[in-house]
This record gives C-alpha cells, sequence and structure tokens, in this order.
C-alpha cells in the first residue's frame, strides 16, 4: 500500500497511527467491560466517556447525546426506525431525496411496505436539494425529515441549516447523515438545526464497525438494539471499547488538523479538478463546484466505462509501477444492472453514469500524487477511448445532462 | 475478482481495431447498459475467418471475452466459429464472475451477428 495512491477516501480512509495506539491499549490485558462496577470495567468506562466527550466536542453537542453504535449504518437505520416507530401515533409520513445514501432509503422502503409514506425529494442537477421543496412536502403528518449532509458519491453539500430552520419552525424532527461531512467540514448540531445526527469512525482515520447517533434531548425515538442497560438502555450490547476509544482519538485529532486540512485538500482538489479540465475533452463534472466536499472530484467521461477505468488505474505496469485506487458509479461495480442511482437522479443519461469516476483524496495525498494518479488516468481514458465503438471526439453529450432511456439489459441478455 | 487470463487480455487485448473492408459486421449492446460491442471479420474464398478485429465500449470482462472471442474465431470455419458459445468464452479465460456472465459477455453474440451480416451480404449479391 504504500507505493499505492488510494483515492478512494469516501469509501474508507486509513486508520490513524495514533488511533491504533490508543486503540491497542485496549485490546490486551485491558479488556474489562464498561458496565461492570468494579475497578477494571470502571477504568474501561472512564475511557469510553472521554471518547463521547471527544466526539461531543466535534460536533458541538452535548456528550449526553452521544450514543455509540456501529456505525453510520446502524445510526440512519435506528433514526429512522426509531422516529417512525416512536411517532407512529403522530403520523406515518418521512420526507428525504432520492440522492440519499442506501443505508437511508433502504429503512424508508422498508417502512414504506408496512404502511408509512415516503416522499423522495428530487435534487438539482448539481444534487441539491431545495429547501422550499421540503417546506413544501411538510404535511400533518410528518415526523421525520431526513437528509444527508455530504453526498458521498458527488460531495454536494446539502443546505442543511436552511432545511433545519423550516423542520425547527414546523416543529418536525431533522435527521442528518453527516458520515461524510465529520472531520472534513465543520458540523455544528445546533448550526445545523438537527434533532438526530450520524457518524462514522472509518470515514475520518478512525477504525471501521463504530460510529455514533446524535440524539438531541428530549428526542422521542424506539430502540433498535433490545437487550442489556448499555447507553442508558437506548443502544444494547457491550461497547466496543477499542472502537469507541479509537473514535475518540479520531475526533480529537479531526478536531485539531480540520481547519489547515479543509484548506489544502480544497485547494488540491480545484488544482486536480483544473488539470482534468484542461487535458481532457468531453467530461463533465458531477456534483457542485463550489458546495462540495474538500476531498471529493467526481467526473463523468464520456466513451467508456467506469470499472474499466477503475480496474486499468489500479492495475501497476511497467511504466506505471504505484497503483491508484478509485470508485466508479458504473452498473458494473454495483451489483446490480443500474447505474449509480445518485448520477441518474442529477439528470444525468444511463451512459454517462456508466463512464464515472469518484477520486476522493486524503490527508496523506500529495500534489505530486495527484499529478501521478491524473497522468495515468488521462493516458488510460486515451487508450479506453480508442477502443470504444462508439466515442467520437466533440459530441457534447456531457454538456446535454438531460435524462436518456433506461438499460434495458434483459433484452440484450 | 477477475483471473489473471481476464485481465491480461484485458490489459494487452488481442485484434482491437476494425477490420478495413469488413466482410461482415456485428454490433451488440446498448451504451445504456454500459456495454457495446463492435466485431468486424474478412472471410477467405473457403468461408474461414481469415480477420477480425473488435471495438469495446464496456467493463473488463467487457473488453476481455471480446478480445478473446477474436483469438479463439481466427482461422476458423464460420460453421465452426457460429459455434463458440458465451460459456466457452468464458472458461477459455478461467471463468467469470456470475454477475458478469450475463450482462458483459456478449462478445460471441457480436461474432454471431457478424456471421450473420456476411451471409446476408452474400444472399443479396
Amino acid at each position: 500500500m504504500d507505493k499505492a495512491i488510494f483515492l478512494d477516501n469516501a469509501a474508507t480512509t486509513r486508520t490513524d497511527p495514533e488511533v491504533v495506539g490508543v486503540m491497542s491499549e485496549w485490546l490486551g490485558d485491558n479488556f474489562g467491560s464498561p458496565a461492570t462496577l468494579y475497578t477494571f470495567g470502571s477504568q474501561a468506562k472512564q475511557a469510553i466517556e472521554q471518547a463521547r466527550q471527544h466526539l461531543a466536542d466535534l460536533i458541538g453537542a452535548d456528550q449526553k447525546d452521544i450514543y455509540f453504535t456501529s456505525g453510520a449504518t446502524e445510526s440512519n437505520n435506528w433514526a429512522i426506525k426509531g422516529v417512525a416507530e416512536a411517532l407512529e401515533e403522530k403520523g406515518k409520513h418521512i420526507i428525504t431525496n432520492q440522492a440519499e445514501h442506501h443505508s437511508i432509503l433502504m429503512p424508508c422502503r422498508h417502512l414504506e411496505k408496512r404502511g408509512w409514506d415516503v416522499t423522495y425529494l428530487p435534487v438539482d442537477g448539481d444534487g441539491l436539494v431545495n429547501p422550499e421543496d421540503v417546506a413544501g412536502a411538510i404535511r400533518e403528518d410528518t415526523v421525520l425529515v431526513t437528509m444527508v449532509h455530504a453526498n458521498h458519491e458527488i460531495g454536494t453539500i446539502q443546505p442543511i441549516e436552511e432545511i433545519g430552520a423550516i423542520t425547527r419552525e414546523k416543529g418536525v424532527y431533522l435527521h442528518v447523515n453527516a458520515a461524510q461531512s465529520v472531520g472534513h467540514i465543520p458540523v455544528d448540531v445546533a448550526a445545523l438545526s438537527c434533532d438526530l445526527l450520524s457518524l462514522s469512525g472509518h470515514k475520518f482515520y478512525g477504525p471501521k464497525g463504530v460510529g455514533a447517533l446524535y440524539i438531541k434531548r428530549g428526542v422521542r425515538i424506539v430502540p433498535l438494539l433490545l437487550g442489556g442497560g448499555q447507553e442508558k438502555k437506548r443502544r444494547a450490547g457491550t461497547h466496543n471499547v477499542p472502537g469507541i476509544v479509537g473514535l475518540g482519538k479520531a475526533a480529537e485529532l479531526a478536531r485539531k488538523n480540520l481547519g489547515p486540512e479543509m484548506e489544502r485538500l480544497t485547494a488540491l482538489r480545484d488544482y486536480m479538478i483544473g488539470l482534468i479540465e484542461k487535458n481532457m475533452d468531453d467530461i463533465r463534472l458531477n456534483g457542485h463546484r463550489t458546495r462540495r466536499l474538500p476531498n471529493n472530484i467526481n467526473v463523468s467521461i464520456e466513451g467508456i466505462e467506469g470499472e474499466s477505468i477503475m480496474l486499468s488505474l489500479s492495475y501497476p505496469t511497467a511504466a506505471n509501477a504505484r497503483p491508484v485506487f478509485v470508485s466508479t458509479g458504473s452498473a458494473c461495480v454495483s451489483g446490480t444492472l443500474e447505474p449509480s442511482h445518485i448520477l441518474l437522479a442529477l439528470g444525468l443519461p444511463a451512459e454517462l453514469a456508466h463512464g464515472s469516476v469518484r477520486m476522493t483524496m486524503s490527508r496523506h495525498d500529495t500534489r505530486e500524487d495527484a499529478d501521478y494518479a491524473l497522468n495515468i488516468l488521462f493516458e488510460v481514458a486515451e487508450r479506453l477511448r480508442a477502443m470504444s465503438p462508439v466515442y467520437k471526439r466533440g459530441s457534447k453529450k456531457c454538456a446535454s445532462g438531460s435524462s436518456g432511456e433506461g438499460c434495458d439489459c434483459e433484452a440484450a441478455s | 475478482m477477475y483471473t489473471e487470463q481476464v485481465m491480461d487480455h484485458f490489459q494487452n487485448p488481442r485484434n482491437m481495431g476494425e477490420v478495413e473492408n469488413a466482410d461482415g459486421v456485428g454490433e451488440v449492446g446498448n451504451p445504456q447498459c454500459g456495454d457495446v460491442m463492435r466485431i468486424t471479420i474478412k472471410v477467405d474464398a473457403d468461408e474461414r475467418i481469415e480477420d477480425v478485429k473488435f471495438k469495446t465500449l464496456g467493463c473488463g470482462a467487457a473488453i476481455a471475452t471480446s478480445s478473446m472471442v477474436t483469438e479463439m474465431a481466427k482461422g476458423k470455419t464460420l460453421e465452426e466459429a457460429q459455434e463458440i458459445s458465451k460459456k466457452a468464452v468464458a472458461d477459455a479465460l478461467g471463468g467469470l464472475p456470475p454477475q458478469k456472465m450475463h450482462c458483459s459477455n456478449l462478445a460471441s453474440d457480436g461474432l454471431k451477428k457478424a456471421i450473420e451480416d456476411y451471409r446476408s451480404r452474400q444472399e443479396s449479391k
């Protein structure tokens, strides 16, 4: 991995060595459970409470409102199902948007099958939700609005403050999935006016399999996991002590590094976008140009398919010894026959969604790495376009952005 | 997820391009699905495939199966070439991931279409 250029940090990040260091203290002899009362356990209790404080400090919350979970997927499921069940008597309507992560969409669909009504708001060509649409969709029986803070695929940052002002005024809970934004841009639960917020450790150099749900005091929610009395009887299960301690450390480091890292990555991102636009024809930047995560680049490259780009980049050759890891919205990697629903929600034709490449940088990537990775990208794109039976330079498909026909793969079988 | 043979054909595709003055052309797939293959063939007097080339838009499996099918078809009679199945192409590559058998393994269909195109051109001569 030392030689590799890892540009898939929206998927996961390299655990910080300091995080690994503090975690290892809780993996060996120090195996006590924080729920036990003897000294051995109370040390673990102290360690997780310290982690809770670090996390609370990072998002401007009261530490009493932080509940540890196994990650953002659990937090999102809990927020949606837990609020829905707690407020079932009040109403059964939920509002979200079409470009959400599957860990939001799937619980919503699950509830739809059980009698809830879900409104999936559209997004514009940059992936933004219009706050007025949220206001217009709120009904008597609306119990929850769930909106992503920053989109994991295209990096677009939603106007959560404006949406939060609306939900506050209307007295509807707002849940924010902040898995991609926490640790990368300022996240403050008061500024966002949110009632619930999900986050995940491994997205900001912490460990995998641990995250949290912020639940503002007084918010009505039923537990997702039932059992022991951990986390004030709201989230059962023995604490993942090494994970939680690691998450706390990652939060502490993120808070320290946030400002300068944001500035550095934003400059790197814009430098890379500039190079791509200068060196490649017939491409489209997906997501908002400025209202986007500092480390996210997503481009559609006309005439080629994303998996073949991803695969070529990851394969070292004699000339290019360093593998480059990126991701794509192509159907070929989704496990279904459909390309990314997020890119389709922007109005992209399927063929441009198939040809998308996402590069998400980390605090380890330099301009030198970026130059190296992009030079290979340009070579690979040129090679694959020469192989493409459909690509014609300058056809301006990328400029249109209008929605095309769907894929009729069944007919092709 | 891919075998060494798939990666080899993907990275070093055989017979990429277009046969000049092709006797038959077969195009399959759809850009909306992410896969399009164009197979061009040159047929000699004994109805053998003298030359065959491909151009493919698609994933690693789509490109590798295209490359492999051209290797398998070259020098074969049209009768023989028509018998090349999806499974035979996948087997020659040491297997494909199951989800790729369906959408990205269209190369043998492309070859069949090119042969049909050759035959219909012969009939109308």
